[in-house]
């Protein structure tokens, strides 16, 4: 790092960036993302069909459950995000890691067992029940210092860029790392029984138990599958597009409103709960005004590709990037929309809530990691192209079908359940009784299950495409759309 | 505790913090004198390839 | 074009510090009150810290997961007043390390489940759901009367609850483990001191195997006290709650 370089960014000087370490994260969201969707594509039949339960303790829905959740969000959505950011931030500051390439390793290596000790101990019954937290209180301070050398990793290396500005993503997936530290150590706190067992107590309780957990619940939704996917959609949507994104200053703006406003709306989570009403109010407040930053992103990720709309006809990669983009707009419409106790008092408890987290997962965190895992594995492994842009079109078709079964099916199930709840007969008796509305729900379940099992099948799709990319096949393929415009011409 | 004064103090205050907080955000970010800075920092990720193909613009 | 070295590192420090203090405002406004406002729980009478053996079927009531899919905070709505009972109140868990109100209904609420079916009932249920409830959709739990309750650490769980307040004294964490064979046998058992410890605690040989205290044991006897420690024909909410 000499001050001549410093001195001139405009020079490209070659910078030998660290890749081995983002390969290793590449394929472990590959893997890690089938791993989870297996796991949930397994208790979304369990609950169809509950003889799956197979009887025996470690199979049942509860501990599986966490299994498919942690899976998921810390698995492969953490893999995806350390990736892309450690890659991101290489490239936009036009450095390479700081740390070097075992420190690197390390932080790989140790988010890995962070997810083995967590995911072995829910099968085994070792968990605090906070949800999206479960893991106990070793393997809460195990995470807590791999992420602190990953914050050191990740700041490090902005500190010492060659390009005068600190480009937009960095600031999303800056914030994401600092807010998911101060979020996970605050609503951990613990006392472990003993130092050699695995059970601890919460040191909150009750109501503000409640409160910590949904604080950190929510802004887990809000941080960690939020704003660190904006720090994907802000360096992958530009780069596929090949195009700057839409506005920078909407970015800005983007940014500050999105993180501020986020961090209040966690008792959304718990509206007509024994949580005192002025901070259900709150919460309510902050979740309708949420909708403008996200949305004011939405427009932001989706317009980068105005005047370049025939690539999302002829790039399966980007549309799989805008797609997600679309999804997130519609999944930060329902979000503030449920968050109004009048709506909420209906939705609480029932699938639509299921239904609402997956149009976000699956739609948006998972379409969004899918393309920048397209974009990644040829530029790591240095090949011309993908294996297969058709395998990348039937992988986008199975996928999106399978989330619209999941989430029409969610919503139909739990505006059902919530009315059939709340319904009286003619007497002024409740009209049904609680395992009425459970055997309705049978034909949904499996909807959402068949849903759910086309989404992985898709995956499996990606993962044969990226290990013959990998491998350095190509697939000689006519494209299904060439970039030709003569209809549009004709039409004019 | 001891923060309860300042938390009282602040309670009353937290809408005006978010406007004042939103303005200084906007006013800064679409400050005509930082357009053309912005628009730099737009093009940040196309000038990373140093090796390997250019990818253009 | 100079830049200085020193502004690039100042620059992400300054942008460190804004976003925790962007992302502390809420939290701070939120959380802090939560803990020093009188009226967040109101004053009630009868809650008390479980008895050891309830703590020891709540931690495998955590254990097992069931708060994925029974909540334990009834809503305050006519309709779940009907299903389920009184509206929950704060205080109902104020000493529940962690809270377990859940936040999904595949099953129903449980928090008042405490007393309407019977450990016969609970016992069947557990081992197979649907012998009594032929549409249930819960997963079998046979698995817990097999297995004997490990509680010979069970001061220790009393110990740590201590350290994040729950008010158990040097008596009950010294007869902790008598007190769960106590409650967990019934019967001939001497079961004054649980019961004087622990008012409303149910006693007896839950799993109808009066030879072991099972996990089965401590489960059912969680789930009978849950939701019946305040007498809600005294109760009358304060005027500006809610």
């Amino acid at each position: 790092m000499s001050a001549a370089i410093a001195a001139a960014p405009s020079l490209r000087t070659p910078v030998r960036y660290e890749e081995a370490v983002i390969k290793k994260f590449t394929v472990a969201t590959v893997f890690w993302g089938v791993t989870g969707f297996l796991v949930g594509v397994v208790i979304a039949w369990q609950l169809a069909f509950p003889a799956l339960n197979l009887g025996l303790e470690w199979t049942t829905f509860g501990r599986l459950r966490p299994l498919h959740t942690s899976a998921v969000i810390f698995a492969f959505g953490g893999n995806a995000l350390l990736g892309t950011s450690l890659y991101v931030v290489q490239r936009t500051c036009r450095t390479h890691l700081f740390g070097g390439p075992a420190f690197a390793n390390f932080i790989f290596w140790g988010y890995q067992l962070f997810i083995v000790m967590a995911a072995s101990g829910y099968v085994l019954g070792i968990t605090q029940s906070k949800e999206y937290a479960e893991p106990e209180w070793y393997v809460d301070i195990w995470l807590t210092i791999v992420w602190v050398c990953y914050l050191i990793c990740f700041a490090g290396t902005l500190i010492r860029r060659q390009e005068p500005h600190i480009y937009v993503a960095n600031w999303f997936y800056l914030a994401f790392i600092l807010t998911i530290a101060m979020l996970h150590i605050v609503n951990n706190l613990a006392v472990p029984v003993s130092f050699t067992g695995t059970k601890s107590y919460i040191y909150w309780s009750g109501v503000q138990d409640a409160m910590t957990q949904w604080w950190y619940g929510h802004n887990a939704v809000g941080f960690f599958l939020t704003a660190g996917f904006l720090g994907i959609m802000y360096y992958f949507i530009p780069k596929q597009a090949n195009r700057p994104v839409y506005s920078y200053r909407l970015s800005i703006v983007h940014f500050w409103t999105l993180i501020f406003l986020y961090i209040w709306a966690g008792p959304h989570h718990l509206h007509y709960t024994a949580l005192p009403d002025w901070a259900q109010t709150l919460g309510m407040i902050f979740s309708i005004m949420l909708w403008m930053p996200s949305w004011g992103g939405m427009i932001n990720g989706i317009m980068t590709l105005s005047g370049a709309w025939d690539k999302l006809r002829t790039d399966p990669i980007l549309r799989f990037l805008v797609v997600s983009v679309a999804f997130y707009g519609m999944s930060t419409f329902e979000g503030p929309m449920m968050a109004i106790k009048a709506v909420n008092s209906l939705s609480h408890y029932t699938d639509w809530t299921i239904g609402h987290v997956h149009s976000g997962a699956l739609g948006w965190v998972a379409f969004v990691s899918f393309g920048a895992i397209y974009f990644l594995v040829p530029k790591l492994w240095n090949r011309e192209r993908l294996y297969s842009l058709r395998l990348v079109t039937y992988h986008f078709w199975i996928a999106t079908i399978g989330i619209v079964l999941y989430i029409t099916a969610m919503w139909i199930s739990g505006i059902m359940q919530g009315l059939m709840w709340r319904a009286y007969d003619t007497l002024g008796f409740l009209q049904y009784s609680f395992i009425e509305t459970v055997e309705a729900m049978h034909p949904y379940y499996v909807i959402r299950a068949t849903g759910g099992t086309m989404f992985l099948l898709g995956s499996l799709i990606m993962v044969y495409n990226v290990w013959k990319t990998i491998r350095g096949d190509l697939r000689h393929e006519a494209a299904f759309a060439q970039p030709v415009r003569i209809v549009t011409g004709a039409a004019e | 505790m001891e923060s309860t004064g300042i938390m009282e103090w602040l309670h009353p205050l937290w809408l005006v913090w978010l406007v004042i907080l939103f303005a200084v955000v906007v006013w800064w970010a679409y400050r005509p004198k930082n357009k053309h800075r912005f628009e730099e920092d737009a093009r940040i990720p196309f000038q990373d390839e140093g090796e390997g193909k250019e990818d253009g613009r | 074009m100079r830049i200085s070295h020193a502004i690039f590192e100042k620059n992400v420090i300054v942008l460190i510090i804004g976003i925790l203090v962007t992302v502390s405002i809420g939290g701070l406004v939120q959380l802090v009150p939560l803990f020093t406002m009188e009226q967040t729980i109101e004053k009630v009478e009868g809650v008390r810290p479980y008895s050891p053996l309830e703590l020891m079927g709540r931690n495998i009531y955590i254990r097992e997961g069931c708060y994925l899919c029974h909540s334990q905070m009834i809503r305050p709505f006519r309709d779940e007043a009907e299903r389920f009972g009184h509206y929950s109140l704060a205080a109902e868990s104020m000493y529940d390390h962690p809270f377990q109100w859940g936040s999904k209904r595949t099953g129903p609420d449980l928090a008042r489940v405490g007393g309407k079916y019977s450990n016969e009932w609970h016992v069947a249920h557990l081992i197979d759901p649907r012998s009594v409830v032929p549409e249930s959709i819960m997963p079998p739990y046979a698995f817990l009367a097999h297995k004997d309750l490990p509680f010979d650490d069970i001061a220790d769980h009393l110990k740590a609850l201590r350290i994040t307040g729950v008010p158990y004294t040097d008596e009950e964490i010294a007869d902790a483990r008598k007190d769960v064979i106590a409650q967990a046998t019934g019967g001939d058992a001497d079961t004054s001191g649980v019961a004087q410890r622990y008012p409303k605690a149910v006693m007896g040989d839950f799993d109808g195997d009066p030879t072991r205290i099972t996990e089965m044991d401590a489960l059912v006897a969680y789930l009978q006290m849950l939701g019946t420690l305040v007498d809600f024909k005294d109760y009358r909410p304060a005027a500006d709650y809610r």
